[in-house]
């Protein structure tokens, strides 16, 4: 297959349509909604067999059928967004809990009120506890990837768990870029039928699934899905180094690191918003600033170990958090201070809350407040630990 | 038909529960409850006057365990391992071959 | 483990055969924490009976969760995916949709049946978002409520389904005389308004029309709804015995009458239209949640039961 030039959301439909989804229940939410208008158009030109569209009333009955679907040994995928995000919250859990490999794309979308539909990564952090992987991408060629390696990651014997694909509203769900998409036949290879863990037909053997787990029991039945979180940082690393195998791009690192060798300062966030800071740390560099990004790929499981490995060379992180958790702070930044704080990897560590709600996060940005954190650098510490960057009034 | 159709593995339910979790919490032995002797909630037991039976098998039908199966005659056989008490069959039984007596133990 | 294969093999006396009005496999097995007497447990007796091993269920949060077995029991003889409350159209929305993707057959003699088993909490109130998405949709799969008139698993609190004049324990009676306030909501009528393949009113007393309408639904392409009246001695403070009593005087009384909705014909199965229907006093005197029940209420009762039943009549006559 030739090269496209397709929005995010387009991407995403094909990487659905290549990966020889069986059925998708979706409910329509801006920005979303052309990630399942594509897919039904696959389904109009006859362009894809045994895929069942299921037109669902709620988001929540959409996870209810993707679960029901995946329970009975379909691969099972749909599309959201904030408002849908949270009002499917419940199912998120079911999903995990059931152990079965969901994939969802999630267009990161700013939750309500006041009503907003474009970028932010509150609707997705939110869902952090619930047993979900989350993948976060940078530009449409990496939803694509992200959805491809989704499949092959959760259905993988020793994870069997949900996975969450999360690309920008707008920033990159309707804008188009270059995607290069592998032949049909080189995707087969790569993403084999599923082999289901159970599956609700065998009737020579029937399987329930879900049923009430005492005190006595319950507690090691989510040992097993944290140990499966646990195992999945492995198989994402092979999955991550196959693709680049096959296809040229590798994956095989949580954390992609950019000009952090010998970097003083790294910037460090998910999403769309590092292509912007990579462009800066390219411009810093040729101003004589050590800088580097640091972009976190897969925010769930939480890539401890490489963070340990990045922050043990580095005196500054900036994490540029496009999300608040109310009542503490940026999300990425309090998770990463968290993990490090056992360690004897001591960066001086600042959040900036950027771009809530969609606002422009710019190039110019991004050197403000690398300044910034040399000034901090120099002086040995924080003149505060979070800031609310260019806050109007 | 004398042969209890609920006489299960209980052994093979209850040691291989014990070791194993599965994941998602799945059942894979159907009928496990089968381990479950429900037979001691009882207050009252049904007594069964065979000369009175009509072989009508309403009390097989309506018995809600169930623990009323049918013996190689087709008379009802009761299942005092499982049954609870409840009394419907000796309310339903149209010739009143079943009568609900306190269970002394 | 299962001992079904001897029974199968059993041979039955030719006139045993032609009496047994029932499937003899039995694929619901004994030792399952119902309550003794339990009419949900009996209903579901008898959805297993009738489709033998070749049904997938869906279980929401209800009694049949409890019943259907705590980790690691279960009671089915048949795959079951317990779903969260409100869940369960969509949930076999999804699993109809998964099969036709893989290619199997769905409904029909040999093809596999997906029914959703739910409370009457668990459509009529949370789940009837779910419930109207699927029989909008058209999936050819069975949807059954069991109609115990409460929320029995958490403590017997009142539903949409609760009749006028129940005492539940968030209605509970007492010196201000705080009953149920609001008449038992037709679900059937919402479900018929949906236009569905099959609709049918059945109850735990009448076996054989129970099984006669669970093997319609499983001919007849289309969504199917069955609502079953499942009386609960529990939750209505009656003696363990009468359960089948109250589902047979319910459908007497015509407080609960037994019709079917096909292809836009209504048609009365139980009680005869041409008779009058049993005072609802028969019915009442059983229960212990009608005992705070005044003079007036029965009456209002009453005049809703014949009120409704006159509006079946007509709708028999006119969509005959």
């Amino acid at each position: 297959m030739p090269k496209k030039v397709v929005s995010g959301n387009y991407a995403a439909a094909y990487a659905a349509k290549h990966a020889r989804v069986e059925v998708v229940a979706a409910y329509p939410i801006t920005p979303q909604t052309s990630i399942i208008e594509k897919i039904a158009e696959f389904i109009a030109n006859g362009e894809v067999e045994n895929l069942q569209y299921v037109p669902v009333e709620s988001e929540h009955s959409a996870m209810a059928a993707c679960i029901g679907a995946s329970a009975t040994g379909a691969r099972a995928f749909t599309a959201t967004s904030a408002q849908g995000l949270a009002l499917m919250h419940e199912m998120l859990h079911w999903a995990a809990g059931a152990r079965l490999p969901v994939v969802m794309v999630d267009v990161n979308r700013a939750m309500a009120p006041p009503w907003s539909v474009w970028d932010d990564q509150t609707d997705s952090l939110a869902q952090r506890d619930t047993g979900w992987l989350q993948f976060y991408a940078e530009n449409n060629q990496e939803v694509y990837d992200g959805v491809l390696m989704a499949f092959k990651i959760g259905e993988h014997e020793k994870v069997n768990l949900p996975v969450m694909v999360v690309e920008s509203a707008f920033i990159l769900s309707h804008t188009y870029d270059v995607v290069d998409m592998p032949e049909q036949e080189e995707i087969d290879e790569f993403l084999p039928p599923r082999k289901p863990l159970y599956t609700l037909t065998d009737f020579e053997n029937p399987f329930s699934v879900g049923a009430l787990g005492t005190p006595a029991d319950y507690y090691e039945f989510r040992y097993k899905i944290a140990k499966a979180m646990e195992e999945a940082k492995k198989v994402i690393k092979e999955v991550g180094k196959e693709f680049g195998e096959r296809f040229g791009r590798d994956y095989s690192q949580m954390i992609e690191l950019y000009k952090t060798d010998d970097a003083e300062i790294v910037f460090m966030g998910m999403g769309s918003l590092m292509g912007t800071v990579k462009e800066a740390v390219d411009i810093l560099r040729s101003e004589g600033y050590k800088v580097g990004a640091a972009k976190v790929r897969w925010f769930r499981p939480f890539p401890r170990e490489e963070l340990y490995e990045l922050a043990k060379n580095v005196e500054g992180i900036a994490v540029l958090d496009r999300n608040f958790s109310f009542g503490q702070e940026g999300i990425l930044f309090n998770e990463a201070k968290g993990v490090l704080y056992n360690t004897d990897a001591k960066p001086i560590m600042k959040n900036y809350i950027v771009g809530l709600g969609g606002r422009d996060i710019t190039v110019n940005d991004v050197k403000a407040i690398a300044k910034n954190m040399k000034e901090i650098i120099q002086k040995g510490k924080l003149d505060r630990e979070i800031e609310w960057y260019h806050l109007k009034r | 038909m004398a042969e209890s159709p609920f006489k299960a593995d209980i052994e093979r339910v209850q040691k291989e529960y014990s070791e194993k979790m599965t994941p998602g919490a799945i059942v894979y032995i159907p009928g496990s409850s089968v381990v479950n002797k429900t037979g001691g909630w009882r207050v009252f037991m049904p007594q069964f006057n065979r000369e009175k039976c009509i072989r009508c098998f309403m009390c097989y039908t309506l018995c809600p365990e169930p623990a009323i199966y049918l013996d190689e005659e087709s008379y009802p056989v009761f299942d005092y391992d499982y049954c609870k008490g409840c009394g419907i069959c000796a309310n339903e039984c149209p010739t009143k071959a079943i009568e609900m007596v306190r269970e002394s133990k | 483990m299962v001992p079904l294969e001897e029974v199968k093999k059993m041979e039955l006396p030719a006139d045993v055969k032609k009496k047994l009005t029932l499937p003899f496999e039995e694929h619901f097995y004994a030792g399952h924490t119902a309550c003794q007497g339990c009419g949900a447990a009996l209903g579901l007796r008898y959805v297993l009976k009738a489709y033998g091993g070749k049904a997938i269920f869906t279980i929401p949060a209800c009694c049949s969760t409890i019943i259907a077995g705590p980790w690691p029991y279960s009671a089915l003889n048949a795959p079951l995916f317990h779903t969260a409350f409100e869940t369960t159209g969509a949930v076999i929305s999804g699993i109809e949709a998964a099969l036709k993707a893989k290619g199997y057959k769905v409904k029909g003699e040999d093809g596999i049946m997906v029914v959703g088993w739910a409370g009457d909490g668990g459509t009529a109130d949370i789940g009837l978002q779910a419930l109207s998405g699927f029989l909008e949709r058209g999936h050819d799969a069975l949807y059954i409520m069991y109609d115990n008139e409460a929320y029995m698993n958490t403590g017997i609190q009142r539903s949409s389904s609760t009749p006028y004049g129940a005492w539940t324990t968030n209605t509970p009676g007492g010196k201000k005389h705080f009953l149920e306030q609001r008449p038992k909501k037709k679900v059937i009528d919402i479900v018929i308004a949906h236009k569905p393949a099959y609709a049918a009113t059945a109850s735990v007393a009448y076996p054989e029309d129970f099984m006669k309408k669970l093997k319609k639904a499983q001919t007849i392409k289309g969504p199917a709804f069955i609502q079953l009246f499942a009386p609960c001695p529990t939750g209505w403070r009656a003696p363990t015995d009468k359960t089948i009593e109250l589902a047979r005087l319910a459908v007497q009384t015509a407080y609960f009458p037994l019709f079917e909705y096909e292809n836009g014909k209504y048609k009365i199965n139980m009680p005869s239209p041409n008779k009058e229907p049993k005072p609802i006093e028969e019915f009442i005197k059983l229960q212990g949640r009608f005992k705070y029940m005044t003079k007036e209420d029965m009456e209002i009762l009453q005049e809703w039961v014949l009120r409704e039943w006159d509006e079946l009549k007509k709708k028999a006559e006119i969509f005959g």
